[in-house]
C-alpha cells in the first residue's frame, strides 16, 4: 500500500464568529503515527473531522498525497476514522459493520468475505463475526471499530480519542496494540486526544494545539524537553514556572523571581540577556535537601524553600515545596528505607543549568 | 380487652404490610377498588366477549362459530377488506410520513415548523367528522374531480370503494408514524451516520443501510398503532357506506340480528387478536433494540443546508401534503357554511344558520359531551394516580398488573367494548331503569378506553418527582395520605391535568362504543349527533358545523395540555436542578 503525506496549509475554519482553527500549517509524514493533543475546545477534533470531510475549511489548503481534497465529499475520500463513540450499527452484526465499507465499494461477495474475516483476524475477533455490538465488551468493540475501518484500506487512518471510553488497564493494552497494528499496516495515522502520556507513549511526532492554534510539532521528548511556550510546558508533562526577569550580571544572570527575590544563574543558551520571562524545570530534575541553601553557582540554581505538603506515589515522593509566594513541585526517588520529609522542614533546592529552561 | 387485642393485631398486620410492601392501608384499599373497576368494567365485559364467541347456546365449548365466520362469504370478504385497508393504510401513511420525518430531522429549514404543526392538525378530528367533506371533494363529482375533469379530461378515483376508507384513514393517522419516526431519527447519534459517510456510503444507500434501520423501532411503533386504529375504526367505513369490513359486520350484527347472535362476537375476538398481534409484533421486532445512542454530548443527526433548489422542491412538496391533508378540515368547514354544495367545485352560496340549527337544536349533545367525557377523564385520573403511585411509590406484589391491565384497554376496539357491555350488564337495574338503558355505560367506555393515555401521563408525572421530597414530608411529621395529598398531588398537578385533558378530547370524538350504547337521542353527545346528521343530505350542514365545534374544543384541549405540560415541567424543573447540583 502506498504510504501518503497529509498537509494543512494555513487551515481556518469558524463557526460563525467563533474562529476554531487558525492558520493551522502542518505536515504529517508518510506512514508516521502522529498525535493531535489538546485540551477540549482546542480544536484538535475539528481538525481531525476536517480531514475526514465532516468540516469544511474556510481557508487555507487540505493536501493527501499532495493533491487538495478540500472538494472531496466525506464518502469519496477513502480517509478511515475511528469514532470516539466507536459508532457500530447496533442493528448489524460485527461481520457487517466490518464488511460495510467492502459493500458499498461494490466487491464481490466472495471477496467481501475474505477481507472482512482478514480483519477481523487482524484485531483477534474472529469468532465474534455473528455477535452484535451490544454484546461485546468496551476493548472489542473499540477493535470492531478499528477492523471496519482498516478493512477498507484507507490512505490515511484518523483516530478519534480512541482509548478514552476504556479503563485505565486496557487502555495501556489497546495503545500498545494499537501501535503494532500501526506499524504492521504503516498507513499514515493521526490520532486524537487530550492524554499526553497517550500522545507521548504511541506518537512518532506530536502537535499541541490550543485555541486552534499550533503551538509545537515535534517528537515527543523535543516538545517534553524543550517546550516551545507556557502552554506546552504546562501541558505536556508536569513543570515548575517562576515568573521574573532578567539581567546580566558579569558572567551570570541576575534573576529576580517575583515574590522570592535575586538569585544567581548559569549563563544560559537560550536566555536573553534582559526582560520578563519565566524559568521552567521538570519536578524530578530538582534534588531537595534538608538544610540552608548555598548559593546558586555555575553549575545549578539554588532556592530555598519550606515544605508544605507531600504525596507519596510509589516509585518517588512528589513534595510541594513553599519558596517565597512560589510553589515548587519536586519529585524525590522513593527507596525502600527512604525518610519522608515533614511538612515544614526547611530545605534547599538545586536544578542542574541544563535542567533549566527560559520561556518567554 | 379483646378488642383492644384485635386492634393491635391487625395494627401489628397493616405494620408488617407496610413494611414489606411500602403500602399504606389507604393505598391498599385504593388499589382494590381499582381492581374491582377493571374487573367490572374492561375484563369481564371483555371476557364475556370471548366466551360468547366461543359457547353454543348449551354452553359448551365450540369452535363452530369461528368455522361459520370463515365459511361465510360476507365475512370472508369483510376480513379481507379490512386487513386489505389496515395494510394499505399503513403504507400510504408511510408515504406521506417517512419523508416529511426524514426533511425535518435532516436539514436546517423553516419548513420543520411546518411538519409539525401538519403532525398535530390531523388528529384534532377524528376521520369520521371529515369522510363526508372529502367526499364532496375528492369524490366522484367532487371538487377535484370536476376540475380534473373539466380541465384535464380524466378522474382519479380517489373515493371510490375501500378507496375512500383508504384515503381518509391514512391521512388522519399518518402523524401516529410522523411524531415517532421524528423521535426515532433524533435520537440516532450523528457519528453513526458519520461512520458510514466515512466508508463510502451516501444518500439513498446511507438511509437505506443505516439511519433507517436505526430509526425502525420507532417506526414500527407508529405503524402497529395505524394499523390498530383503521382496522377497528367504525365511523368511518359507516359514514362512507362500506359495510363489508370487520367493524361495521360487528355493529350491523348485533344492532340488526340482536345480541344473541355469535357473529359479532367473533368479529369482536379477531378484532382484539389482530391488535394484540400488531402489538406482540411491533415490541418483538424492537425487542433488545434500544438504537437510542445519542451519547452525552453529541448531537442527533447532522444537518445540513438545502440548497436553492432543493429548498423550493421541499416547501412544495410540505405545501402539497398539507393542502390535502388539511382537505377535510377545509371540507368540514365550508360545509358547515354551505347553503347548497354538490356537483360544483364549492358551494353556491354561504351561510350560518347551520350553526344557529346546532345551537337551538343540539346543544343538550354539547352538555352531554361535557357530561360524559368529563366525569370519565376524572375516573381516569383518579385510577392514573392511584396506579402510578402503587407502582412507583410500593412495592405491592404483582402492581405491574394494574399497569399491565389498564394499558390493555388499548387493544380492545370501541365497538368490542360496547357489545362487552351489553352483554355483561343486561338484566342489571340502576335506579329502576336496565343499565344498558343508561348513559352511565357510554361514560364507562369512555373511561376505560381513555385510561392508557391518562395513566401514561401520571406515571410520567410522579416519574418525576424526586421521592426524596415526599421523604422529607415524612421526616417532617406528615404520614400517609397526608403526604400525597399535600406533596405528591400537588407537584403531579401539570401532569394529571394534561391527561384530564387528553382523556377528555379523545372521549369527546370518540364513536365506536358510542354508536352502539345510545338508545335514544336525548342520551347523544356531539360525536353521535354529527354521525346521526351525517346521514341526510340536509343534515350535513348542521353535521358540519356541530363537527367544526368538535374540532375547535379538541384542538383548545391539545393546545392546553400542551401548555400544561410544559408548565408543569418548567415549575418542576429548579427542584430537579437543585438536586443534580
Amino acid at each position: 500500500m502506498k504510504k501518503v503525506a497529509v498537509e494543512c496549509r494555513s487551515i481556518g475554519l469558524a463557526y460563525g464568529r467563533t474562529e476554531v482553527l487558525k492558520d493551522v500549517t502542518l505536515r504529517i509524514e508518510p506512514g508516521e503515527f502522529f498525535a493531535l493533543l489538546g485540551p477540549s475546545g482546542s480544536g484538535k477534533s475539528t481538525l481531525l473531522r476536517l480531514i475526514a470531510g465532516f468540516n469544511r475549511n474556510d481557508r487555507g489548503e487540505l493536501l493527501v498525497d499532495g493533491r487538495d481534497i478540500t472538494a472531496v465529499a466525506p464518502h469519496a475520500r477513502n480517509i478511515g476514522m475511528v469514532f470516539q463513540s466507536y459508532a457500530l450499527w447496533p442493528h448489524l452484526t460485527v461481520f457487517d459493520n466490518v464488511g460495510f465499507g467492502l459493500v458499498e465499494r461494490k466487491l464481490p461477495r466472495e471477496e467481501i468475505r475474505r477481507r472482512t474475516e482478514a480483519a477481523l483476524g487482524l484485531v483477534g475477533l474472529k469468532e465474534f463475526a455473528a455477535r452484535r455490538p451490544n454484546q461485546l465488551s468496551g476493548g472489542q468493540q473499540q477493535r470492531v471499530a478499528l477492523a471496519r475501518t482498516i478493512v477498507i484500506e484507507p490512505q490515511v487512518l484518523l483516530l478519534d480519542e480512541p482509548l478514552s471510553n476504556l479503563d485505565k488497564k486496557l487502555r495501556v493494552t489497546m495503545r500498545q496494540e494499537l501501535l503494532a497494528l500501526q506499524r504492521k499496516l504503516g498507513i499514515t495515522t493521526i490520532f486524537v486526544t487530550h492524554d499526553q502520556e497517550e500522545a507521548m507513549t504511541t506518537a512518532d511526532r506530536m502537535a499541541v494545539l490550543d485555541a486552534g492554534i499550533v503551538q509545537q510539532v515535534g517528537t515527543p521528548a523535543e516538545l517534553y524537553d524543550a517546550p516551545a511556550n507556557r502552554f506546552v510546558a504546562e501541558f505536556v508533562g508536569t513543570m515548575n514556572l517562576l515568573e521574573g526577569s532578567v539581567s546580566a550580571d558579569g558572567d551570570a544572570l541576575r534573576f529576580d523571581v517575583d515574590g522570592v527575590g535575586a538569585v544567581r544563574l548559569p549563563r544560559l543558551a537560550d536566555a536573553p540577556a534582559s526582560g520578563k520571562l519565566a524559568l521552567s524545570f521538570r519536578p524530578h530534575a530538582v534534588r531537595m535537601a534538608v538544610g540552608p541553601a548555598a548559593a546558586s553557582g555555575q553549575s545549578q540554581l539554588t532556592l530555598s524553600g519550606v515544605v508544605q505538603g507531600s504525596e507519596f506515589l510509589g516509585e518517588f515522593t512528589r513534595y510541594l515545596v513553599a519558596v517565597g509566594t512560589h510553589q515548587v513541585t519536586t519529585d524525590q526517588p522513593h527507596l525502600a528505607g527512604t525518610r519522608r520529609i515533614e511538612d515544614g522542614a526547611a530545605v534547599t533546592l538545586a536544578v542542574a543549568a541544563d535542567q533549566l529552561r527560559v520561556l518567554r | 380487652m379483646g378488642t383492644t387485642t384485635a386492634a393491635t393485631t391487625s395494627g401489628a398486620v397493616f405494620a408488617s404490610l407496610r413494611r414489606a410492601w411500602g403500602a399504606s392501608p389507604g393505598s391498599l384499599l385504593a388499589g382494590v377498588a381499582v381492581i374491582a373497576f377493571l374487573a367490572t368494567f374492561l375484563l369481564l365485559p371483555v371476557g364475556a366477549v370471548f366466551a360468547t364467541a366461543f359457547r353454543e347456546a348449551d354452553g359448551s365449548f365450540t369452535l363452530g362459530h369461528f368455522a361459520s365466520f370463515f365459511t361465510t362469504t360476507l365475512m370472508r370478504e369483510s376480513f379481507y377488506n379490512s386487513l386489505v385497508v389496515a395494510t394499505v393504510s399503513v403504507a400510504f401513511a408511510s408515504a406521506i410520513a417517512v419523508p416529511l420525518a426524514y426533511l425535518t430531522v435532516r436539514f436546517e429549514f423553516r419548513g420543520a415548523i411546518l411538519i409539525q404543526t401538519l403532525g398535530v392538525l390531523p388528529l384534532i378530528m377524528p376521520p369520521f367528522v371529515g369522510a363526508v367533506a372529502m367526499t364532496l371533494i375528492w369524490g366522484r363529482s367532487g371538487s377535484i374531480n370536476l376540475l380534473l375533469d373539466e380541465h384535464l379530461g380524466f378522474t382519479v378515483p380517489f373515493m371510490q370503494g375501500l378507496n375512500g376508507v383508504i384515503f381518509v384513514e391514512s391521512l388522519h393517522y399518518f402523524p401516529f408514524i410522523l411524531m415517532n419516526l421524528i423521535v426515532a431519527l433524533r435520537t440516532i447519534d450523528s457519528a453513526m451516520e458519520e461512520a458510514a459517510l466515512n466508508l463510502g456510503a451516501r444518500g439513498w444507500r446511507l438511509f437505506r443501510r443505516v439511519v433507517f434501520p436505526l430509526a425502525l423501532p420507532g417506526y414500527l411503533a407508529g405503524a402497529a398503532l395505524v394499523f390498530i386504529k383503521v382496522f377497528d375504526d367504525l365511523g368511518t367505513p359507516l359514514v362512507l357506506g362500506q359495510t363489508n369490513m370487520l367493524a361495521p359486520q360487528a355493529y350491523l350484527r348485533i344492532t340488526q340480528v340482536g345480541l344473541e347472535d355469535p357473529m359479532g362476537y367473533v368479529i369482536s375476538v379477531i378484532m382484539i387478536a389482530f391488535s394484540i398481534l400488531a402489538l406482540w409484533l411491533s415490541v418483538r421486532v424492537m425487542k433488545g433494540k434500544d438504537y437510542t445512542t445519542v451519547q452525552k454530548g453529541a448531537g442527533g443527526l447532522a444537518r445540513r443546508r438545502l440548497s436553492r433548489g432543493e429548498s423550493i422542491a421541499a416547501y412544495g412538496g410540505i405545501v402539497f401534503v398539507l393542502l390535502v391533508v388539511l382537505s377535510p378540515h377545509l371540507g368540514l368547514a365550508i360545509l358547515s357554511i354551505a347553503q347548497v354544495w354538490s356537483f360544483a367545485p364549492l358551494p353556491d352560496a354561504y351561510t350560518l344558520r347551520h350553526y344557529a340549527a346546532v345551537f337551538v337544536d343540539s346543544n343538550f349533545m354539547i352538555a352531554n359531551t361535557l357530561l360524559y367525557c368529563g366525569l370519565a377523564a376524572l375516573i381516569d385520573v383518579a385510577i392514573g394516580v392511584t396506579i402510578a403511585y402503587l407502582i412507583l411509590r410500593t412495592r405491592l406484589p404483582g402492581r405491574q398488573w394494574l399497569d399491565f391491565a389498564a394499558s390493555a384497554a388499548i387493544a380492545v376496539p370501541g365497538i368490542v367494548l360496547a357489545i362487552g357491555y351489553l352483554r355483561t350488564f343486561q338484566g342489571v337495574q340502576v335506579g329502576g331503569v336496565p343499565a344498558t338503558q343508561t348513559w352511565i355505560l357510554i361514560m364507562m367506555t369512555y373511561a376505560v378506553r381513555r385510561l392508557p393515555y391518562a395513566l401514561r401521563s401520571c406515571m410520567a408525572a410522579l416519574q418525576q418527582i424526586n421521592v426524596s421530597l415526599e421523604e422529607a414530608a415524612e421526616m417532617l411529621g406528615a404520614s400517609g395520605w397526608r403526604v400525597v395529598r399535600r406533596v405528591v398531588i400537588p407537584l403531579m398537578a401539570g401532569g394529571i391535568l394534561a391527561g384530564f385533558v387528553s382523556s377528555f378530547i379523545t372521549a369527546a370524538v370518540e364513536l365506536s362504543a358510542t354508536i352502539l350504547l345510545v338508545v335514544k337521542e336525548s342520551q347523544a353527545p356531539m360525536s353521535y349527533g354529527i354521525y346521526l346528521y351525517m346521514q341526510s343530505v340536509a343534515g350535513r350542514g348542521p353535521g358540519a358545523a356541530l363537527g367544526v365545534l368538535a374540532v375547535v374544543l379538541v384542538a383548545l384541549g391539545t393546545y392546553l395540555s400542551h401548555r400544561l405540560v410544559e408548565r408543569a415541567q418548567a415549575a418542576n424543573a429548579p427542584a430537579r436542578a437543585a438536586e443534580g447540583a
